[in-house]
């Protein structure tokens, strides 16, 4: 069934008809042309498609548009000002945290989710929050290395407000 | 390497901005107005004769522009309805018979996905079943169904020149190589081992699943963007099977989601060109993640090895090597040949025997997968050599450093070795894990171990790079070149090089995406081949611009050519910097305008050699070698058959590094994708039918699976007529990783596991075997 529904997508408000059978995945890419969610398994396996639910990470592809809405939905285009870098993009970027970089937004949406949740987390809980998101190029060791220098980052920040 | 202002310096990716911003271009982010989707129906059965197929339901959905099948395309004048690199054998849509679950038969273009999906419950079609085969080894008896009747040779490529035409067999390609008296020294030998080694067939999984748009422009041109590693020849095969002159196709490729060889070669062009031929629309399909596990395949591999052994040397060795190309032969010969003459390793034997066949089953068709098939013949012959070792009280490590070949000596086709270092590879392997410190004491049921391996890929020759540098009057560069980035940085790469050749700063040089109309022809990104090949032509065509460049400055100051270089922007004087001019003085002067560009065009074709179809034999089998070591430790649970690994460590020797990070970064991640692919990794499939095509039952490396210490070393033995001694490194981190974790594990418990992947239920079972005790394993197995 069509219905017109209101989603609140990187703070901004948009009323779109959708079909109750479309995919978080398919409203953000196809209607609202949000690029930087990418479909890749289709089953929620793999986080190519993450993006911040109230700030949690979830897969868009394995939630139904019509109920995220009264949520706040967040993709990569959301994060920072838009005209320069955020701090954990600027992190992945010094780490060479990305190869072919198809799962890279996915992965800097969780990093921000998981030092949001646990500024300072061990690195058992990195690779734990961490394991939903898929790396072929696998490279894991670099992204391990861009989520300590986000978290400094990060911190010093924190202490400088 | 003195001199150099920006090779062999890590510098930053240059495609880092659009890619950490999700702003990088992917074909799945291009549109075009009334453009068509498509969704397939494949084949539920492994081997049937198509009956009938009714579409007419299909049709009449209001939204389906065509419903497609292979019988209709072989009807069409001037189509070929079959296609592939080696062989002409995969139909576009399946003519006649189906010769895999998950063959495409019939495609839909509609307005959009789900109506295309839709419109496909409403086809019926009548299959008849056919015997099929499953096995490897019962595919090349002569009591085998047959996958084809006939073997079309496809002549798309010079090292597949030699390819023949096919008899009814399931065998499409048999590679041959003889050197030395095998049998007598089998017959003098003090000990003969003889072992056999599988590796299952597994999923590239690239984080992008295929994709392809196709549009006719206003000239009616076929304009195809495409998630591709091989865009020259996409374009060459659309030519050949629509009659399409070369100049009317054009082929992009944007950034790529990752490939890892599954993106080699034709996969969804024909099928979308056609569709878009038909509808006259833009047509674009994106391959779901099960249709992905249903496309190509890494070759699952059965290797019989012999090897003799007198005086405590390896005398001769005898490899039977049997590659499952599954229904379609792709590019599996060309993996039977060059894979299949390095099966007997980097070492000093006198006497080898190899024959390496690559085989028609009926399951999905199988190709390159990062490594080119070099790491299951590793798989193999390292296995073997570290269970030798074992056998006869050799020390693993000293057991292959002694007989590995130095630089100048003979590999077993015969030809001399350069830039070859397997030791060196080894020796840091050895040092890197403290290879001679005792083992620690087993702790409760836990015991470690360390392992070594060591093997050698050899680069694809012959084959061909082109590129194109155009300087512009501003001292800025473009660079047009047919490679691919896909991840492995070959942007920065080919910048740094022609920024290093012209003396300007790395943010001055563009490289143009593939694009036919204007990158000249690659033969593909893939085996390790781009900075050597792609490298050697940019850093020549920069070279033509700068002679050009330094023939002007040298008119005009008065001072031999010779004595100028380029550096900062400027031609000048050697050691006299402010003796020189800049790029746009330069242009002044020659043109007396800014308005202008230089250009200048190079290939680079290295040549192979003849080689001998009966011996195998060449004076040059390769350009050059990718020696490879891997060292591993391991935790093994005795009572679960858990393994952890603990260490890991990649050791490639790459030539000269011109990135060394980005180098280190290859060794390591094409390392860690293997983890995976050794301890988990496998296609299962049930009477050829694939049951576990989903990321759900497809378990691939996570963090989770990463080792506590990973560590890339990179051995750099500069190659002479590479481009600044580079040779590649995108598949050298790949090689020996299965090998050196099955070693450790036997280090750690005794037991051996020669069929990948190493789960616990296998490492249980074999550890139940030793002990020769009969103990239910079901509960202990994950």
């Amino acid at each position: 069934m069509k219905r017109e529904i209101t989603l609140r997508v990187n703070n901004k408000d948009e009323v779109i008809v959708i079909d109750d059978a479309d995919t978080l995945l398919e409203v953000l890419r196809d209607r609202l042309k949000l690029w930087s969610v990418r479909e890749s398994c289709g089953v929620g396996a793999c986080g190519s498609c993450t993006v911040l639910l109230d700030g949690r990470p979830a897969s868009s592809c394995f939630l139904l548009a019509a109920r995220t809405t009264g949520h706040d939905i967040v993709t990569l285009e959301g994060l920072g000002d838009g005209a320069e870098l955020h701090y954990i993009q600027e992190a992945f970027v010094s780490q060479r945290a990305l190869q072919c970089a198809y799962c890279t937004p996915g992965f800097i949406l969780s990093v921000k989710a998981l030092l949001d949740e646990t500024p300072e987390p061990s690195d058992e809980e990195i690779r734990e929050y961490l394991a939903g998101n898929l790396c072929r190029c696998a490279g894991y060791a670099d992204i391990l290395r861009a989520v300590r220098v986000a978290q400094d980052k990060k911190k010093s920040l924190a202490f400088k407000e | 390497m003195a001199n150099l202002a920006i090779v062999g310096q890590s510098v930053y990716r240059t495609d880092a901005n659009p890619k950490v911003t999700g702003r990088a271009l992917h074909v799945g982010n291009i549109e075009m107005p009334g453009m068509l989707h498509v969704a397939v129906l494949r084949s539920p059965y492994p081997h049937a004769r198509i009956r009938h197929i009714d579409k007419s339901r299909a049709e009449a959905l209001a939204g389906v522009a065509v419903v497609l099948t292979g019988a209709e395309i072989a009807k069409m004048p001037a189509v070929d309805a079959h296609f592939g690199p080696a062989f002409r054998d995969q139909p576009i849509l399946a003519v006649e018979k189906v010769c895999y679950a998950g063959d495409p038969v019939v495609a839909v273009a509609a307005v959009d996905k789900r109506l295309a999906e839709d419109a496909l419950q409403l086809v019926e079609v009548d299959y008849e079943p056919l015997p099929a085969v499953f096995d490897v080894l019962e595919a090349v008896t002569p009591e085998s169904a047959l996958v084809h009747e006939q073997h079309r040779p496809a002549k798309a490529f010079a090292d597949l020149a030699h390819v023949q035409a096919g008899r009814q067999s399931n065998i499409c390609y048999h590679f041959k190589l003889r050197t030395g008296d095998v049998e007598r020294a089998f017959a003098e030998a003090d000990r003969v081992f003889e072992d056999t080694f599988s590796s299952p067939a597994a999923q590239h999984v690239p984080m992008e699943p295929h994709v392809t748009l196709v549009y006719l422009d206003e000239h009616e041109r076929l304009n195809v963007w495409t998630a591709s590693q091989s865009p020259s020849y996409v374009r060459t095969e659309l030519s050949a099977t629509f009659g399409i002159p070369m100049n009317r196709i054009r082929v992009r490729v944007p950034y790529l989601g990752g490939g890892y060889g599954a993106k080699l070669y034709a996969k969804l062009e024909p099928l979308v060109t056609i569709l878009a031929l038909i509808t006259k629309k833009p047509v674009r399909y994106a391959l779901t993640r099960e249709e992905e596990f249903l496309t190509i395949t890494k070759h699952k591999v059965v290797t019989r090895i012999q090897t003799a052994i007198k005086d405590g040397t390896v005398t001769a060795r005898k490899c039977e090597v049997y590659w499952d190309t599954g229904a379609y032969a792709e590019i599996g010969p060309r993996i039977g040949h060059k894979s299949g003459y390095t099966s007997a390793g980097p070492y000093r034997i006198p006497n080898v025997c190899i024959d390496s066949y690559c085989v028609y089953t009926n399951r999905v068709p199988a190709g390159a997968f990062r490594g080119f098939g070099v790491p299951q013949v590793i798989w193999a012959y390292d296995s073997q050599t570290d269970m030798i070792a074992r056998a006869i009280g050799a020390d693993p490590v000293e057991f292959r450093l002694k007989p590995a070949l130095d630089e100048g000596e003979p590999f077993a086709t015969g030809t001399i070795v350069r830039s070859f270092g397997i030791k060196e590879a080894i020796r840091e392997a050895a040092q890197a894990i403290e290879w001679s410190k005792p083992r620690a004491a087993p702790s409760g049921t836990k015991s470690r171990g360390k392992g070594i391996a060591a093997g050698v890929k050899a680069v694809l020759t012959p084959s061909i790079s082109g590129a194109i540098v155009i300087l512009n009057a501003d001292g800025t560069a473009n660079v047009l070149s047919s490679t691919v980035e896909m991840g492995q940085g070959s942007e920065t790469t080919m910048g740094q090089i022609v920024a290093e050749e012209l003396g300007i700063s790395l943010e001055q040089v563009h490289i143009v995406q593939p694009d036919t109309d204007a990158t000249p022809y690659d033969t593909i990104t893939a085996g390790s081949r781009s900075t050597y090949h792609m490298g050697n032509a940019a850093r020549s065509a920069a070279a033509k611009i700068k002679a050009e460049l330094c023939e002007v400055v040298a008119a005009r100051l008065e001072v031999a050519a010779d004595d100028l270089v380029a550096g900062k922007g400027r031609i000048f004087v050697r050691g006299m910097e402010e003796r020189g001019m800049t790029v746009g003085e330069i242009f002044l002067a020659k043109f007396g305008s800014l308005g202008t560009t230089l250009a200048a065009e190079a290939v680079c074709q290295p040549a192979a050699s003849h080689m001998d179809p009966e011996t195998g034999q060449s004076e040059k089998c390769t350009e050059y070698w990718f020696p490879s070591a891997t060292a591993a430790e391991v935790e093994v649970d005795t009572e679960t058959g858990q393994v952890k690994v603990l260490q890991l460590v990649s050791v490639g020797d790459t030539g000269t590094s011109i990135n060394p990070r980005h180098c280190e970064q290859q060794l390591l991640g094409a390392a860690l994708t293997h983890l995976g692919l050794t301890l988990f990794e496998e296609m299962v499939f049930d009477e050829g039918q694939l049951v576990n095509g989903s990321l759900l039952d497809y378990q691939i490396a996570s963090f989770k699976d990463m080792p506590e210490s990973v560590r890339p070393i990179v051995v750099q033995v500069p190659h002479e007529d590479g481009p600044f001694g580079a040779k590649g490194a995108g598949e050298t981190g790949a090689l020996t990783v299965a090998p050196a974790i099955a070693n450790a594990i036997e280090d750690a418990v005794g037991v051996r596991i020669c069929d990948l992947p190493i789960t616990a239920e296998k490492i249980l079972r074999a550890l139940t075997d030793k002990e020769g005790t009969a103990v239910s394993i079901g509960s202990t197995t994950s």
